[in-house]
């Protein structure tokens, strides 16, 4: 993987800045270099900017910034660049870009926020080259720029003059870069990339096994790395067998480190540093470790449970929302439903395993890491280790898989750390025990909900008890239940309460954080309702949203955060529950017992998904899925279509892997599951046999999708389930449910 | 100890412990990393490879257990240079993979399947694919991706991207 070799030196006076568009508190600060000074490299390449250059045989080489995990920023970002230039995209070579933020701006892939973040200042990227190229070719021929088009790598002149780019390039280099108001954007009806299905730019390395993931990497001279944690989280290491370790074939180093206090940051344990990874594999059976576990090791799972249970009719610890009389609406109700909600702590399970190559000489670190936050792990460095951020230079090799396991940099600062200590490159390598044990967990949860119908079936209460952990006094990501989430601020009588476990046990986002769970439990919680109203559970869902076109943010009666509710548009949701509805031939259908379908809706990342699930479960309780169809609106342009397809399909199967075996046992302060035989993945044989995704353009911004389709898959499945059998899933995983029926 | 071991066609030898698996000496001694860690004891498939043509879990398998047999890795499923295995051009018109990781595991055990069986059904390739994880949930593409791959060695012409 070449990095970019744009110039670095940063001169504010050569610099446009062009200061972001998308909103969010999220806007970035993109830099056009102006030619002048300096930027006209040799061999007459034209290096408009960071992200741009065009060599003078026509070649156009576009730098993407974005971590690349699979979800497909290194192509589709790209190719706005290439649609608003005007270039085939054949003629384009992509490279990724090192971190580096003062070049690039924000370099962070998290909360599905990579295209909402860059997408309009890409658009004007690319446009403001193009109009430079046909000054250029106006300049050459003496002609109003008016009269000269660029049409494909070309710039046309209304008398049929033709100039490719690369006889451009050394004019353009002497151009001023325009100002944004004298830049005309490519409009939607006249792109050729923009929303077509096009194949991410790594798949003739992928396909052939060329070397491209962190774990990819080789370095003269390396050498091996494994690191042992102690099992029970944040455990610190007393003493080890270090001296006996050092004898092992292949072994070059052992030594403890102390690590800085915090499970998500370099945590304590033992460093072994070998010739070969399997050396470093092979003495860490002998290593004899002594642990001071800490007060973790009381803490279990189970015990949580049972404490929730007893706890569930008392008031919560704290109000999230509190609207109306619940109390007295519950007394008053024609129906009234409750039930208990359960989902367990699951792990990202990244199937490459977390890694880092590092390399430190002369007080300067290099690192190459499979991260999606780059600035975040070198921020932990220079905390944690002392290296200022300017020593560090930070290479982004391909992740193989992110699911916001790699917004976490515990695992980079574990190499950094070894790094400090090794006199020669070292790749740290975690085994998939280390991986499962030691991640940084979705939480788990229980919702013990009650809910009210008049003698219309309207809801006219909702009451929920959350029972979720903690760390420091806060949710861990992904635990903490906003009080605009759907359905607060639709019923008149609302309560949501939380009551919070505070553990040492290490959290943190896994794709749609929060939404992935609360979206199963409440369109469950929904759909029973609709059941007691005696409701087709789509019509029921439409009259929940009701006919006001915007829900505003906030109105909450509690002190909890909004952040993945906020302003909806329930006009956008109504649109989309119906479109998908249609697709799915929602109530044309006929099945026989044993089939049925389900639907629910949900939205977060800016992104409105309505999903259908058709299934099948047979007498003795086995699942399959029949038919899964997804509508999600996601603004208006699908920037390519088919990583965009690939995203949902991969969130549907993401999904039902997690509802149908996913699941953590944590006893004494340690995750019991080692390895993919005690905690299985989802499969292709139970992959659904047909997945059908759909978009509905709306004239609103254009937003990420590598989260949004993930909540509404398992409530869509869990409801065709009931619908099947009569069998009401209130616990994940599916494994633990008895599907039976005669 | 030394092994001498025949890798895509060329003799490679090596000097590792005899219970080097056969992943670590391709991965770190031979610099063939297209054959991938995920597990360890053989339960995901990114690390398949093929040992006489079948299909076998490199992670679960001692150098000092190969012998002659003839290891072929992703590296050297194409025909020859600068071709591809009609997998590796479905693979690409379909653009199925997302992360990529696991994707060299499933061409390989696809290609024994396809070599055996070039028309299978999505129950065929459920059965031959069931050992190889794709924690990116691309399976449905991979059957689309097997069966493309099949109309392409029927003779059936690649799909312009």
């Amino acid at each position: 993987m070449s990095a970019s070799t744009a110039p670095r030196a940063v001169n504010r006076r050569d610099f446009l800045k062009l200061t972001g568009l998308a909103g969010g508190g999220l806007a970035l600060a993109f830099q056009i270099r102006s030619a002048h000074g300096g930027a006209t490299p040799a061999g007459g390449e034209f290096r408009p900017n960071a992200f741009i250059r065009l060599a003078p045989s026509g070649a156009v080489t576009i730098v993407s910034k974005q971590p690349e995990m699979g979800q497909g920023v290194k192509t589709s970002l790209p190719m706005i660049i290439a649609e608003q230039l005007e270039v085939p995209w054949s003629a384009v070579t992509i490279e990724q870009g090192d971190f580096d933020e003062k070049l690039y701006g924000g370099q962070s892939a998290g909360g599905s926020r990579s295209t909402p973040n860059n997408y309009d200042q890409f658009h004007l990227l690319g446009a403001t080259v193009r109009t430079m190229l046909v000054e250029a070719a106006a300049r050459t021929w003496k002609v109003p720029a008016a009269e000269c088009q660029a049409v494909e790598g070309t710039v046309v002149h209304s008398s049929g003059k033709k100039l490719g780019y690369g006889a451009l390039a050394a004019t353009a280099a002497t151009l001023e870069v325009p100002a944004k108001e004298n830049v005309r954007l490519k409009e939607p009806k006249d792109f050729k990339l923009l929303g077509r299905r096009i194949a991410q730019v790594d798949t003739p390395r992928i396909v052939t096994g060329q070397p491209l993931f962190g774990l990819d990497l080789q370095l003269p001279g390396m050498l091996y790395a494994v690191y042992e944690k102690c099992p029970a989280f944040g455990g610190k290491a007393v003493s080890a067998n270090l001296d006996f370790v050092k004898t092992l074939p292949g072994v070059k180093d052992a030594f403890i480190l102390e690590g800085n206090g915090k499970v998500k940051e370099l945590n304590p344990g033992v460093a072994i540093v070998a010739d070969s990874t399997w050396a470093a594999f092979s003495a860490r059976r002998q290593l004899k470790v002594t642990w001071d576990e800490g007060k973790v090791a009381g803490e279990s799972w189970d015990k949580f449970v049972a404490e929730a249970r007893a706890k569930a009719a008392e008031p919560g610890q704290r109000t999230l929302r509190r609207d109306g009389d619940v109390a007295q609406a519950l007394a008053g109700a024609a129906k009234k439903v409750s039930a208990e909600y359960l989902y367990p702590f699951i792990s990202h399970a990244n199937l490459e395993p977390q890694n880092t190559t590092a390399h430190f000489r002369d007080g300067k670190l290099e690192v190459w890491s499979p991260t999606q936050v780059p600035a975040a792990g070198v921020a932990m460095v220079t905390r944690v280790l002392g290296i200022p951020a300017d020593k560090i230079t930070l290479h982004l090799t391909r992740a193989g898989g992110g699911f916001g396991r790699r917004i976490g940099a515990d695992y980079l600062v574990e190499a950094a750390a070894i790094a400090q200590r090794v006199p020669a490159p070292v790749k740290l390598t975690w085994s998939r025990e280390d991986d499962l044990r030691h991640d940084q967990y979705r939480p788990g949860g229980l919702h013990f909900l009650q809910g009210g119908l008049d003698a219309q079936g309207r809801v006219t209460a909702w009451k929920n008890h959350f029972f979720t952990f903690g760390e420091g006094g806060q949710p861990g990501s992904g635990g903490s239940l906003s009080p605009d989430e759907f359905p607060g601020r639709w019923i008149p009588n609302f309560l949501a309460e939380q009551t919070m476990f505070d553990t040492g046990w290490p959290m943190g986002p896994w794709r749609a954080p929060g939404s992935c769970v609360f979206s199963w439990v409440f369109h469950s919680f929904i759909d029973e309702l609709a059941h007691a109203a005696g409701r087709d559970p789509l019509a029921f869902r439409l009259d929940l949203l009701g006919t006001r076109d915007e829900m505003p943010a906030g109105g909450g009666g509690g002190g909890g955060k909004g952040k993945q509710g906020g302003g909806y548009s329930v006009a956008r949701m109504r649109n989309i529950l119906k479109f998908t509805a249609e697709k799915a031939d929602w109530g044309k259908k006929q099945f026989p017992r044993g089939s049925g379908a389900g639907i629910a809706f949900h939205f977060s990342h800016q992104g409105y998904f309505a999903q259908v699930a058709e299934v099948t479960v047979s007498k003795d309780g086995q699942l399959r899925v029949d038919r899964f169809v997804s509508g999600g609106d996601v603004g208006r342009q699908i920037v390519n279509l088919s990583g965009a397809e690939n995203q949902v399909e991969g969130s549907v199967v993401d999904g039902l892997g997690a509802l149908l075996t996913q699941e953590l046992n944590i006893e004494r302060g340690r995750v019991v599951q080692g390895n993919f035989h005690e905690y299985p993945l989802i499969r292709i044989t139970e992959a659904p046999a047909k997945i059908e995704t759909h978009f509905l353009s709306t004239d609103h911004p254009t937003t990420g999708i590598g989260e949004p389709a993930i909540p509404p898959v398992a409530p869509a499945v869990c409801n065709a389930i009931f619908a099947a059998t009569g069998k009401r899933v209130r616990q994940m995983p599916l494994s633990r449910v008895d599907l039976r029926w005669s | 100890m030394k092994y001498s071991l025949t890798v895509n066609g060329a003799n490679r030898t090596v000097d590792v412990a005899p219970d080097t698996p056969l992943l670590w000496v391709l991965r770190d001694h031979l610099e063939l990393t297209g054959t991938k860690f995920g597990c360890g004891i053989g339960q995901c498939g990114a690390c398949t490879i093929h040992l006489n043509g079948v299909p076998a879990r490199a992670c679960m398998t001692p150098v000092s257990t190969v012998g002659r047999m003839k290891v072929t890795t992703i590296e050297g499923l194409a025909p020859a240079a600068g071709k591809l295995h009609p997998l590796q051009q479905a693979w690409t018109e379909l653009d199925v993979a997302q992360c990529g990781y696991c994707q060299p595991g499933q061409l390989m055990t696809a290609a024994a399947l396809l070599r055996d069986n070039p028309k299978p059904t999505d129950e065929d390739i459920d059965g031959a694919l069931a050992g190889n994880i794709c924690r990116c949930g691309t399976y449905t593409r991979i059957r689309q991706g097997i069966k493309r791959a099949g109309e392409i060695l029927a003779g059936g012409k690649g799909v312009a991207q």
